[in-house]
């Protein structure tokens, strides 16, 4: 009893440093998004003196709007689209990967391999002269494609592992109990595969939405180039005026549905990064 | 179809309770070649078996397929496209001087001292994150493996948040807090021998090379905790309890029997971050943009086509980038190869 009370009391003091370690950054961006302007000048503190939202009211309705409102519909609309054309065709893939017995299965995982190590920068420079040919360039299509190769890789890498686990006899038993093979499939398969497509879609997202290399090479006006992108072209009021109170604002905005998507379905996220990892 | 006209009425008749698909083709087989019963019973088995592994194949194709081709799209048409280009001198500024000029951006480049500078700042980036993480890693990976319960999930919660964190997000928020006008690390740390109110980080490499790897390390060191918490998961816990049972200390059991348990799972987080820290760019855009010499091969790269439009220099780089990246996996892959024939026959 007595050595289990001290081992508590050891191990809320080492998740207090993990906590402070994790949230630490974000709670520094957080304390930034609500101070003043002229408390950027050489201040020294963590905490604002005077907390104030008109760095996020500038963001909606303030002179930053032009810039943020823009941006943060084009990372929306891109990376969803991405994400929804990656799982959707990695959901093909690794259904085939998994339960049919073809040539070429290897194939497919190998080369998904290899795209996910290949350097962004690498193929950012031929897309760059091929889109301005093409008038790919600064347009939502010229930012869904190359992030393709970030997120397809990924979900089929994940959910291949996810759906090498799922007992595909029970969908021939659903045929013997006199089950269609469409009915066996959605009745029995669609629910079991589900958690594995929507995990794959969050970390799909997760990558997408993180990407700067792209948004920042492949755009150059408010008609496509994403938050993150967006963020390294801010500018303040004045020429000479940091700032740092609105993009410290922004990055809480992009932030925060991240964070909660975190909260909400950490189990999920854990299982399906590292089965994609490991196992796969 | 096939069932209706089938020239043997009795076979019909046994095939109609279960109409499979398999049934009918193999009677008319037996109707067509009626010489004698082993023949006929092998022939069909084997003709059906492969018809039914080409359906197969072509549904597994016509699934794949579309993924696959689009993966290859967006990356291997690219990376073509760069060889090609790397081989003119090709500005975008003055298009209509494009020239062949066979290797030579890739001789400019490979006699170039930024490069191997840049060459090196990469490499000491990737080196000493990655080791760091793996250490920090483990260390946090051991935190959630053995946490009393109730702390397990807000744990594994708090460490996902730097992996979702977007890398701008996470460059913005060091950079804030470490530059001279908006940080508070100066003055919190001013009683430390190497700091002072107005220490500038962004001033000279090493301090700023220092910021860039921390938020690196920050963002990134969860994920490789993630895979070691699962490498943590496949340790069989009756070794650990055999080794505890005969005296082992921690430090032995640690190094004798966890580690070396664990070594698929070491390499595969260690090529994982490796081949992603050696690609490093928003950090430092952010931070530095590359000055006070902190520029790495992903920023020469983006620095040389992007920023000064040269396609045909670039280009070089990006292959000579890629290439790198081959060669560490390469590298990787080996060394992976040995240490998994290794465990085999330990096995």
């Amino acid at each position: 009893m007595k050595s289990s009370g001290k081992n508590t009391g050891v191990w809320i003091v080492i998740a207090i440093v993990v906590f402070i370690y994790a949230l630490f950054p974000i709670a520094s961006i957080l304390a930034n998004s609500f101070k003043k302007g002229s408390e950027f000048a050489g201040s020294g503190t963590f905490l604002p003196k005077e907390p104030t939202f008109e760095n996020y009211a500038s963001l909606f309705i303030g002179d930053a709007k032009d810039l943020f409102v823009p941006a943060l519909i084009n990372s929306l609309g891109i990376t969803l689209i991405a994400t929804a054309i990656s799982v959707v065709l990695a959901t093909f893939a690794a259904y085939a990967i998994a339960r049919l017995d073809f040539p070429g299965k290897r194939i497919i995982l190998t080369s998904a391999l290899a795209v996910s190590i290949f350097p962004v920068i690498s193929i950012v420079t031929p897309l760059f002269n091929l889109w301005r040919q093409i008038g790919l360039y600064d347009t939502w299509l010229g930012l869904i494609l190359p992030y393709l190769s970030l997120t397809l890789p990924i979900s089929i890498y994940t959910l291949t592992a996810f759906f090498q686990q799922i007992p595909w006899d029970l969908e021939r038993a659903a045929q013997v109990d006199g089950a269609t093979n469409w009915q066996a499939f959605t009745k029995v398969i669609v629910p079991l595969a589900m958690p594995g497509v929507f995990t794959t879609a969050i970390i799909a997202f997760f990558i997408a939405w993180n990407d700067f290399v792209y948004g920042i090479s492949l755009t150059s006006t408010s008609a496509a180039r994403p938050v993150p992108a967006a963020l390294a072209f801010f500018t303040g009021a004045s020429q000479f005026e940091e700032p740092a109170g609105a993009i410290s604002a922004a990055a809480i905005v992009v932030t925060i549905p991240v964070i909660i998507i975190v909260l909400l379905f950490q189990r999920q996220i854990v299982s399906g990064l590292t089965q994609g990892a490991v196992k796969g | 179809m096939s069932e209706t006209t089938e020239p043997r009425p009795a076979r019909a008749a046994e095939g109609t309770p279960s109409p499979t698909e398999r049934e009918p083709r193999r009677s008319t087989d037996v109707a067509r070649s009626g010489s004698s019963d082993v023949a006929t019973q092998e022939k069909p088995r084997k003709r059906v078996k492969s018809e039914r592994a080409k359906a197969e194949t072509r549904l597994g194709w016509m699934l794949a397929g579309p993924a696959f081709v689009l993966m290859l799209l967006v990356t291997v048409y690219p990376i073509l496209q760069a060889v090609f280009d790397s081989l003119f001198s090709f500005r975008l500024t003055a298009p209509d001087d494009r020239e062949f000029v066979g290797l030579a951006n890739y001789g400019v480049i490979l006699t170039d001292g930024v490069f191997w500078y840049d060459l090196g700042i990469t490499l000491l980036i990737t080196v000493i994150t990655v080791a760091v993480e793996l250490v920090l890693g483990f260390a946090l990976a051991l935190v959630m493996n053995n946490a009393i319960r109730s702390l397990r999930g807000p744990l594994r919660t708090a460490i996902l948040v730097p992996y979702g964190t977007i890398t701008v997000v996470s460059a913005f928020a060091w950079f804030y807090a470490f530059d001279i006008n908006t940080g508070y690390i100066n003055s919190w740390f001013s009683w430390l021998p190497f700091i002072s109110e107005d220490t500038a980080w962004f001033g000279s490499t090493a301090p700023a090379l220092f910021v860039i790897m921390a938020s690196e390390i920050w963002k990134t060191t969860p994920f490789i905790s993630l895979l070691l918490l699962s490498g943590l998961a496949q340790v069989p816990g009756e070794l650990t309890e055999a080794a505890k049972v005969d005296g082992a200390t921690w430090w032995e059991r640690m190094s004798k029997v966890i580690l070396p348990n664990m070594k698929a799972a070491i390499m595969v987080a260690v090529l994982f971050r490796a081949l992603d820290a050696f690609r490093i760019f928003d950090n430092i855009f952010i931070m530095t943009n590359g000055a006070y010499g902190t520029e790495t091969l992903s920023l020469l790269a983006y620095r040389t086509s992007i920023g000064r439009l040269e396609i045909g220099m670039g280009s070089a780089v990006s292959v000579v980038l890629f290439l790198c990246v081959i060669l560490i996996s390469f590298i990787a892959i080996k060394g992976f190869k040995v240490d998994l024939a290794g465990r085999g026959g330990g096995k």
